[in-house]
């Protein structure tokens, strides 16, 4: 090695190790330089022992590809409801993942009775009630339409439950906050199959109906009908999986999981929403005073530190980058701000292009662990106006008994040791 | 033969098929058949509720067959979610939410149990025998009589104990 390697001095932003932004950046070209030199210098004549792989053709080629069996413990983690074998849920392992994209696999799942088989040869969708013309469409039908492609984010309006008991969990960040992904949906925009079919100027309600075993059923706004809400049937590009409705879903960006119903089979308009169980019994917001707030759909503006998280354990002592996933229902992300001394002091991050809206957003930020303890934060903002609220203000707000729409500020400590663990500030 | 009259219908059909043509237009008139069948929808007024009527007491053996093995023998909860009880704790530090205490419609009762129950084999339960169970599970938490007769011009009638304590600042409730 003729050159030896040389970074520019880290400058600390905020207090407890946090660097600016861009110092990775910064610090590239000079070792795109240096490295260039290393190749250079470290050739050797010695004979190479050549791993099985490379002495033989590998794996022939394949219709579906799957991926490593190195990566099969990278799972959903599942939590079924007592008593049953389909219901329940299972969330994304947000730690274990780069970028926005959550991979179909991965996708969290909440069912209510289980995954339907739906031949799509047989499915068919109606739309009727305050309509001028009642249709009904095939499959094949519905796949001659034109369509948009959308990234957008799903969000069970119950994802980060444990965090609203009264004490705090040890657990991974995706069995915290796991009820969230992210795809590039593509269908059908339900205003235009409502422009065939015609609205009765009544119409104000209109409900979503599954073809699962509890024909899960939820009431949409029409305005919310009429602007982003998408009759899906791609999910990254192939079909929807069936746990994620095959072979269409209803979605509505930025609105509660619950409401973009899977396995669409009917489509009503009502002059009234239908009060159906999932928006009566469950999914209303119970306040501190004992009233519930009913149709509190759109999800909030949150973010959460993916890395270092919850039960995750540091290496030697050094440079390490914070990363992390921001999220809004109401819009877009503009702003994700990082603290590593639980609160006390903040400093912005990188978000990673793309920015979009109603999508996940990525942001970083390079961070110097030197041993000392710490409690690392994040805290986002939309386009709209919104702050992600400190845990202390939404229990102000909300308490915790509202069961629903939880939007507070992670808090991850790390200690000496370089453990991390959930904690509450 | 067509008639002056016939003609312009069939003007104004076209145009209006004009009109629609910017999209594909591939939906199909569905049967009057399908469109009962499918329609299950009950409304919080009442409305699509099915022909057909129940009491507590024939709902009774009803719901220890179908109901008791995953709800509890008086509906206190077992496997799954209690269903009976909990009244004015709704507000209190522990909330127990049961279609007594919490639900703010019987309506929603009558459907869920009708599209979603027994869990293990829903959609076998004859409209009377929903009508049953909707009057033994409302019986059970003291809010109709046993001898009560719900069918579709009562039902939505039912005051639920919980229903004036939800509201929304977005949208107009029933």
């Amino acid at each position: 090695m003729d050159k030896k390697l040389t970074l520019s001095k880290p400058e600390h932003v905020a207090s407890n190790g946090l660097l600016d932004r861009r110092y990775f950046l910064k610090s590239s070209a000079a070792y795109l330089t240096a490295g260039s030199s290393m190749l250079m210098g470290s050739i050797s004549h010695a004979q190479r022992s050549y791993p099985d792989y490379m002495t033989l053709p590998g794996a022939p080629l394949s219709g579906y590809g799957h991926r490593s069996v190195n990566e099969d413990h990278v799972q959903r983690y599942i939590s079924l409801t007592r008593g049953t074998t389909g219901a329940g849920n299972s969330r994304t392992p947000l730690e274990k993942l780069h970028g926005i994209i959550t991979p179909n696999g991965l996708h969290f799942e909440r069912h209510h009775s289980g995954i339907p088989d739906i031949n799509p040869d047989n499915h068919q969708l109606l739309i009727h009630g305050l309509v001028e013309r009642p249709l009904v469409f095939s499959m094949e039908n519905l796949m001659k339409y034109p369509m948009v492609s959308r990234f957008q984010y799903i969000e069970c309006s119950g994802n980060s439950r444990p965090n609203l008991a009264s004490e705090a969990s040890d657990l991974t960040c995706g069995e915290i906050h796991g009820m969230i992904s992210c795809c590039e949906w593509t269908g059908i925009p339900l205003s235009t199959l409502l422009a065939e079919t015609g609205i009765n100027p009544n119409a104000k309600w209109v409900l979503a109906e599954g073809a699962d075993a509890a024909e899960m059923g939820r009431s949409i706004p029409i305005e919310k009908a009429l602007d982003d809400t998408l009759i899906a049937i791609f999910q990254n590009g192939e079909a929807i999986r069936p746990e994620n409705g095959y072979p269409l879903r209803i979605l509505l960006p930025g609105y509660e999981g619950n409401i973009s119903v899977k396995w669409l089979q009917r489509i009503k308009l009502s002059d009234v929403p239908l009060m159906t169980r999932d928006e009566t019994s469950k999914y209303t917001d119970l306040q501190k005073n004992g009233t519930s707030e009913m149709f509190t759909l759109e999800m909030g503006v949150k973010s959460v530190i993916v890395s270092p998280s919850g039960k995750q354990q540091l290496g030697p002592h050094g440079i390490y980058e914070i990363r992390g996933l921001a999220w809004s229902g109401a819009g877009t992300i503009t702003r994700v701000e990082v603290s590593a001394d639980g609160g006390a002091s903040w400093t912005d991050t990188l978000l990673t292009e793309p920015v979009m809206r109603k999508s996940l957003t990525q942001f970083r930020i390079p961070w110097e662990w030197n041993g000392q303890p710490a409690i690392l934060m994040s805290r986002s903002y939309d386009d709209q106006g919104n702050r992600q609220p400190t845990r202390s203000e939404f229990i102000q707000n909300s308490g915790l008994q509202v069961n629903y729409h939880n939007n507070m500020i992670q808090s991850w400590q790390v200690n000496s040791e370089g453990q991390v663990q959930n904690v509450y500030v | 033969m067509y008639t002056y009259k016939n003609i312009f219908v069939i003007t104004l059909l076209l145009i209006g098929q004009l009109a629609l043509s910017q999209t594909p237009n591939l939906g199909e008139t569905p049967s009057q058949e399908m469109l009962s069948s499918w329609d299950t929808t009950i409304d919080p007024l009442g409305r699509g509720l099915p022909d057909g009527s129940g009491t507590a007491e024939e709902g009774q053996p009803v719901f220890l067959m179908k109901c008791a093995a995953c709800h509890g023998l008086e509906g206190e909860g077992l496997i799954n979610d209690r269903l009976v009880g909990g009244h004015g704790t709704i507000g209190s530090d522990r909330a127990v939410k049961t279609v007594g205490s919490y639900w703010p419609y019987a309506t929603t009762l009558y459907d869920y149990i009708r599209r979603a129950m027994p869990y293990i084999n829903p959609h076998s339960l004859s409209d009377q025998e929903v009508y049953q169970l909707t009057a033994y599970i409302l019986y059970m938490n003291e809010i109709i009589e046993a001898d009560e007769r719900l069918d579709k011009n009562n039902l939505a009638n039912i005051e639920m104990p919980n229903r004036l304590n939800f509201f929304s600042y977005e949208y107009e409730l029933p």
